[in-house]
This record gives structure tokens, C-alpha cells and sequence, in this order.
């Protein structure tokens, strides 16, 4: 056996080892039943045209590799947000393992969330009693103080009623009756992981704001001077909260983060597990509802919440995603208005550092083709950086955006030189986008771990700017907003690029004229 | 929005609800009220006699057309009939496969969202037969119907339905806002029609709304498309809608929680009125050729 406990071959060499081989070997000649080497190439190099990018494109009923997740995932994100708050996800077990697993393989962190465990007796007979037994069991295991509710696929293709049942439940004193329960309705099919975060967030400002779902008085706007801000669905949040309270606090504005997890998502090794850690306080919530003002960072990911706020009677400034230097300074003129205060000096700084790292660097990224893929206003802001570097964004793919979204991008493009040869496609897949890096091929591709396929398929370096990033460690942790956060986008950029500059240069004698120490 | 006021018509299918509910509506809108009807039947026949239309579009079927219902937009889904009677429909699968109720549901969201419920004094949901799964309770749910009127007759199915519906209605009731507004009895002429709506009224702790008597204008208008408040506007008919219209105008705020009542009760409410014969239960089971040696 190729396998001893004193020398463990990891399974990236061990299925190398000749035993393996031979069995891979005999399981394709015998049982794979395999079309011939040249026929696989032959469709492989067909996949790679024109005429196969057309078909691809007028496909109607299929979507192969989807950039976007489902609405419950917003949903729990949000739970996360907020203070000793459990997410508690109406429908069935297998939905619930997938949001959890899916943000600890990103954010390498334990993410706390319950199922109400629905089954076909639930599906038949309605969830009622899982809402029951499940609030009870939540409450009483893991002493939330707030437990937000949500709901898979199954639970509302039967029609479950939360409000009905969070009040059925607490007549049945699953919990106290004046224990918080805010919920969502968050249908899986539609929409996604934005538009569930979206419902969610939404949930917990109307709850707290109206009344409590008749349990209380609705609160009475008084306003002050203090801020909000909601960021939006955010694989960065753990960098980019630390770096936007960061930005808060030089300007000494009062402000409240409505739904922070980067707490949850970044806890200490030192013996004591924390099951909630940081987020948004009940409190802070309602004191929320009295600002004179909330930033929404991500449009697409507060549309509902946005019209609920105007109604509220906030100033909302409606942002999207911007990043890079004239994305951070619309953050920035914003808050400078919004506070009646001049930019402190310390971010007339970065901003100055910024500059004069682009400049340093621009000759490298000047003209470079661009793919990039992701939620409709992380797209956005990337497009925007994109062109204020002098690179070209070719390809702009999302799956979750909209002609509406399509329209910002395509304003962005036509305003910029480096803009002109960039098209925006709206509720596309990976899929397309495969066929679009064969048929009009681009030096990068911006992407999440999901595009290692493409790099592969295609060639074309994965420079890893979008969640969920399984694949690589700790990228969470550094910000990609303000102008810190450009700082990294930009030096992510580069890293990449000279990566594959040296190992495009790299064979001696051959290639290694331009295999230089200094770039 | 305070003002907004939101009704649903339930009840067993074929017993003459969409007729009813369109008629009233037709003189709620003489009335100076502006009204949406939301049609939560498959079939889609809750606007024909607004609109003079076979059936109009519904909201799934163009939204199959389209992709997803993210793809329409209000104007393609409703339609504005007799007295500016804003018009949708919600439609459904086709019989025997997917979900009618998730249906119910995604239609009533779409409306909600896009702004259907703007600037209207009645929205008004017109659902089929028994409440079968959550999507048909979606009317109602917290913060859609504040009543729900039954429609039924003097027959045994119709009157299961209407316990059946208030069942429906109890599961949201303790928890929420939504009432019984009462039964309206659409005559069949079957024996002691009256009575019989009356005393199942009161069991079910509601009252009797209105009782509306047959009348073959009904059909006359019906074949025409259009309700009898506009096709006979002076007839006796027409009078009865108006009468029973006035009466749900104003019965906002007078709901009850409903009191439904078991299989037995019903039956033996039935029996009191004649409608059901009492069974001798040593014969129950028994051939005839048994019930012959034993007689």
C-alpha cells in the first residue's frame, strides 16, 4: 500500500501512487464506457466557438453554474448581524447544513443556525408544530436574546404563515411573549441571496420600529443627528466593518452599523467558544429609527429596505459598492455632508497613499482585459476601480442583476475611455461566461473560488475578489472598502498580475529574457 | 393606507361565489368605492362579468410566458373593467401538476410589491372552494382580509365548506386580525333555505349577511359577461346586490372570531332541518340481500 502512518501522503499525491492509477486505469477501460480521446476533444474544441457561444446564449430553461446563492443564505448572514441574535431557518435540516457550511468554508468560523427539522409529515400537515417545538428548543438550548426566523423552499411552497405561527407558538409559550422574534419570508426560488438579505434586514427594522408585531407601542420618530449604515451582503465584512467604523470614527460622527457580523465571524482561539459574538444590539436598533440619515452601501441589497426607510422619513444615501478612490471619496463627500464635518485629515491621507500606489503601478494594469462576475453592486464598485486604473472591464456578468443594474454598469462603461469595448450581461451563468472568455478572451478573470473552473477551462488567471472564497485563506480579514480597501484590491490585482508575468516568463532560455527581479 | 379596506369571498365551488362577489362589487364601485379585485382561483372566472372578458390573462400564465413573474409589470396583469374596477387574476398550473396555492401566494407578493393596492378603497380576493393548503389561507393571513364573507346554499357540500372555511379562518384568528364578516346564502331553493343558513349562522357564531334569492336576470346577465347592477340596473335583482353591498360596507370592524363545528354537529344540524335523513345504525353495513332476511 502506498499509505504508512510514518510518511501520510496528502490524497494530492497519494492517488498519483501506481496502485491508484491502475485502478483508475481499469475503471475507465472497463466500466466508463468512454467516448474516444478524439471525440472529447472534438466537443471540447466546439464548446469553444462561436457557433456553440450562440446556442449557449438562447438557452432558455437551463442555468449551468449560477453566480448567486439562494434567499435564505442573506437571511442568515443577516441573523448574524445582530447581537446574541439565532438565525432559526423554517424548513428543512439539508437547507440549513448549507448556509452554515457554506460561510464557515469561506469565513473558516463556526456560523450558528438552527432548522425547525420540517419532514413530509410537516409538508403534509403544515410546520406549525416545528415552529412550536423549534423556538422552544432554541430558546431554551442556546439563551438567544433575539431569534430571527426565515424559510427555506419547502416551507412556503406549502404557504406556512410566520407571523401566524411565531404568534401561535408564543401563546403555546414556546417563548415568552415578549421575547423578539423578528422573521422573513424568504423563498429560495426567488430572487437571490441579496433578496434575501434584503427580507431579512427588513424583518428586524420592522419589528423593532412597528410595534413588535402588536406586542408594543410602534416607536415614534424623533430624529438626532446620528447615522446608519447597512452594508449589504459583504464576503469581506470582517475587514470592511472593522475599516468602516474606522472611517466613522475619524470623523467622529455618531453612527450606528445596523446588522454587523464581523464579530461572528472572527472570534479568538483561547478555550472559550462564543456561540454570538459582536452585531447590532436591540437597542442600537431602535435608537436606529431616529437618525437623520442611513448609508445603504449596496442598493440591490436593501431595495425593499430603502423604501421602508424613505417612508420612515431617513435621508437615505443609496450607494453601490463603491470602491477605489472616487468610489471611497462618494462615501466619504457623503458623510462630510450628511455631518456638516471636513474630511479628517488622516483620510486626506490614504486617500493620498492611494493615489500614489495606482500611480506606482499603473503601467502594469493600464489597458489588461477584464472579466468580472459577482453581485449586482460589488460589480459596480469593481467596474468603477477597474476603469479609474486604466483597465478595461470586457465582460460584466451577473446572475442576480437586472436590466436596471445592466443600465449603471453600461452608464459607468460609456463614460470612460477604457469602458468602450465592455459589455454588461444580466442574468447570465458561469457558463456563458466560459463561452465569452473563449470567444472574446480577457487577461483576468475577477471571481470567487467557483471561477477556478474557468481558469482552468480557459486559461485565464482567477484574481479571487468575490464571495465565497473556499480556496484561500483569510481573505475576509483584510477590507476592499475605503481607501485601505482599495489599497488591497489594487495590490490583489497586482499580485496576480505578476504571478502570471513570472510565470509566463519563467522557462530558461527560452521565455526568461523578461523573467526580471524588478517589476 | 389606514383606509384601505381588504375582503375575501370563500366558498365551495359552483355555488355561485364569483357571481355574488362580482355583483356586490359592481355596486360597492356605485357606490363611489374604488376597488381591486384579486381573482386566487385557477380557473380564473372571478372578473368575467367586470370586464365582459372569457377570462383575462392571469398573472402565472403570462408570467410563464415571460420567465418569471420578475419580468412583468403591473400593467400587463391588470385590466380595468365596469365602474374603473381594477382587475387581476392570479391563475394557476395547469390541472394536475405544480402548486395552485404557492401560486396564490407569489401572485398576491407581486401585486403587494408593485403597487396594485395604491389609491383603492377595497381590495377584494375571491378564492376557490375549500382551503385546502397555506397558499389559499395567503388572503387570509395578518394584514390582507380584515373579513371573510362565505358564500353558500342550502345544501349539505356547501355548508361543509363554509364549516370547513372557518376552520381556515380560526387558525389565523387568535393570532391575528382577520374575522368571519358572515355568510351570504345564494338560494338554491332547496327545503327551509332560510332557516338552515340561519341557524348555521348561529352556530358558527356569525350572522347571516344577506340572503339572496334566485332570480334567472342572474343568468340573463351572466351570458352576457356582465353583472345584473349593470346589465338590469332597475331590476329587483340589482336592488338585492345593492342591499347586500350596503350591509358588507358596513360591517368593517363587526368580524367575529368563528365558531366551527364538529362533523356530528353538523350532521345533526342538517337533520334538524330535514335535509339529511336520521340513519338506523343496525342496518348500516347490511346488503340488501341481509336488510330483505331481516325484514
Amino acid at each position: 500500500m502506498p499509505q504508512s502512518a510514518e510518511k501520510v501522503l496528502d490524497h494530492e499525491l497519494l492517488f498519483r501512487e501506481p496502485e491508484y492509477q491502475q485502478i483508475f486505469a481499469s475503471k475507465r477501460a472497463q466500466f466508463e464506457n468512454k467516448h474516444s480521446d478524439a471525440k472529447v476533444d472534438e466537443v471540447r474544441d466546439w464548446t469553444k466557438t462561436k457557433e456553440y457561444q450562440e446556442k449557449n446564449f438562447a438557452r432558455e430553461a437551463l442555468t449551468v453554474n449560477p453566480a448567486k446563492a439562494c434567499q435564505p443564505l442573506g437571511a442568515v448572514y443577516v441573523a448574524n448581524g445582530f447581537h446574541k441574535t439565532l438565525s432559526f431557518v423554517h424548513g428543512s435540516q439539508g437547507c440549513v447544513a448549507y448556509y452554515r457550511s457554506h460561510f464557515s468554508r469561506h469565513f473558516k468560523e463556526p456560523t450558528s443556525c438552527v432548522s425547525s427539522s420540517m419532514t413530509e409529515d410537516a409538508a403534509v400537515f403544515g410546520g406549525l408544530n416545528n415552529m412550536i417545538d423549534g423556538l422552544a428548543n432554541s430558546y431554551n438550548l442556546y439563551k438567544p436574546e433575539m431569534i430571527a426566523v426565515s424559510t427555506t423552499c419547502m416551507a412556503e411552497v406549502i404557504g406556512d404563515d410566520l407571523d401566524a405561527f411565531i404568534k401561535n407558538a408564543k401563546q403555546k409559550g414556546s417563548v415568552p411573549a415578549d421575547f423578539d422574534v423578528p422573521f422573513a419570508h424568504t423563498p429560495a426560488f426567488v430572487g437571490s441571496h441579496i433578496t434575501g438579505y434584503d427580507n431579512a434586514i427588513l424583518g428586524v427594522l420592522k419589528h423593532f420600529w412597528d410595534g413588535k408585531s402588536k406586542t408594543a407601542e410602534p416607536l415614534v420618530r424623533v430624529p438626532n443627528d446620528s447615522i446608519n449604515f447597512i452594508g449589504g451582503f459583504d464576503g469581506f465584512v470582517v475587514g470592511n466593518m472593522k475599516e468602516i467604523k474606522r472611517i466613522f470614527d475619524l470623523f467622529e460622527i455618531d453612527y450606528t452599523v445596523l446588522c454587523d457580523p464581523s464579530g461572528a465571524w472572527s472570534t479568538p482561539t483561547d478555550g472559550e467558544f462564543r456561540m454570538y459574538q459582536g452585531g447590532t444590539t436591540k437597542a442600537e436598533v431602535e435608537r436606529a429609527l431616529h437618525a437623520k440619515a442611513t448609508i445603504v452601501f449596496q442598493e440591490y441589497c436593501c431595495e425593499k429596505t430603502t423604501k421602508y426607510l424613505h417612508e420612515k422619513g431617513h435621508e437615505v444615501v443609496v450607494l453601490n459598492a463603491p470602491v477605489g478612490v472616487a468610489g471611497t471619496d462618494q462615501l466619504v463627500m457623503a458623510l462630510s455632508r450628511l455631518s456638516g464635518k471636513p474630511v479628517p485629515a488622516q483620510l486626506e491621507l490614504e486617500r493620498g497613499l492611494l493615489v500614489d500606489a495606482m500611480a506606482d503601478s499603473q503601467a502594469h494594469l493600464h489597458g489588461k482585459r477584464f472579466a468580472l462576475y459577482g453581485d449586482p453592486d460589488q460589480l459596480i464598485g469593481y467596474t468603477q476601480f477597474l476603469l479609474e486604473l486604466g483597465a478595461e472591464p470586457v465582460h460584466v456578468l451577473a446572475t442576480n442583476g437586472g436590466e436596471d443594474w445592466a443600465d449603471k454598469v453600461k452608464a459607468l462603461l460609456a463614460a470612460s475611455p477604457y469602458g468602450q469595448n465592455g459589455k454588461v450581461y444580466p442574468k447570465r451563468d458561469l457558463w456563458h461566461l466560459r463561452s465569452l472568455l473563449f470567444t472574446d478572451p480577457v487577461d483576468f478573470v475577477i471571481g470567487n473560488t467557483y471561477g477556478k473552473y474557468l481558469e482552468r477551462d480557459t486559461g485565464t488567471p482567477l484574481v479571487r475578489l468575490v464571495f465565497p472564497i473556499f480556496d484561500r485563506h483569510h481573505y475576509h480579514r483584510f477590507p476592499t472598502w475605503g481607501y485601505e480597501g482599495g489599497m488591497r484590491v489594487l495590490v490583489t490585482l497586482l499580485d496576480e498580475f505578476f504571478e502570471t508575468l513570472d510565470a509566463n516568463t519563467n522557462v530558461p532560455s527560452k521565455t526568461d529574457y523578461s523573467f526580471d527581479i524588478i517589476r | 393606507m389606514a383606509s384601505l379596506r381588504q375582503i375575501a369571498f370563500y366558498g365551495k365551488g359552483g355555488i355561485g361565489k364569483s357571481t355574488t362577489s362580482q355583483n356586490t362589487l359592481a355596486a360597492l364601485a356605485e357606490m363611489g368605492q374604488k376597488i381591486l379585485i384579486v381573482g386566487c382561483d385557477p380557473k380564473a372566472d372571478s372578473t368575467r362579468l367586470i370586464l365582459h372578458a372569457k377570462a383575462q390573462d392571469t398573472i402565472l400564465s403570462l408570467a410563464a410566458e415571460a420567465g418569471s413573474v420578475e419580468d412583468l409589470e403591473l400593467e400587463d396583469v391588470m385590466k380595468i373593467g365596469y365602474r374603473d374596477i381594477r382587475c387581476v387574476e392570479s391563475g394557476g398550473p395547469e390541472p394536475g401538476v405544480g402548486c395552485a396555492g404557492r401560486g396564490v401566494i407569489t401572485s398576491i407578493n407581486f401585486l403587494e410589491e408593485n403597487g396594485a393596492y395604491d389609491g383603492v378603497d377595497y381590495v377584494s380576493y375571491d378564492v376557490l372552494g375549500d382551503v385546502v393548503c397555506g397558499g389559499f389561507a395567503m388572503p387570509i393571513r395578518e394584514n390582507k382580509a380584515q373579513e371573510i364573507y362565505i358564500v353558500m346554499s342550502g345544501e349539505m357540500m356547501a355548508m361543509y365548506a363554509a364549516n370547513n372555511i372557518s376552520k381556515g379562518i380560526l387558525k389565523y384568528a387568535n393570532s391575528g386580525g382577520v374575522r368571519l364578516g358572515g355568510l351570504v346564502c345564494n338560494e338554491r331553493q332547496t327545503d327551509k333555505e332560510l332557516e338552515l343558513a340561519e341557524s348555521l349562522a348561529k352556530k358558527l357564531g356569525t350572522k347571516l349577511i344577506h340572503f339572496v334569492p334566485r332570480d334567472n336576470i342572474v343568468q340573463h346577465a351572466e351570458l352576457r359577461r356582465m353583472t345584473v347592477i349593470e346589465y338590469a340596473p332597475d331590476s329587483k335583482q340589482a336592488a338585492e346586490y345593492r342591499n347586500l353591498a350596503q350591509k358588507v360596507h358596513a360591517n368593517a370592524g363587526n368580524g367575529v372570531i368563528p365558531t366551527p363545528i364538529s362533523m356530528d354537529e353538523l350532521e345533526d344540524l342538517l337533520m334538524e332541518h330535514g335535509i339529511m335523513q336520521a340513519i338506523d345504525e343496525s342496518q348500516v353495513g347490511k346488503t340488501a340481500a341481509e336488510l330483505s332476511v331481516a325484514a
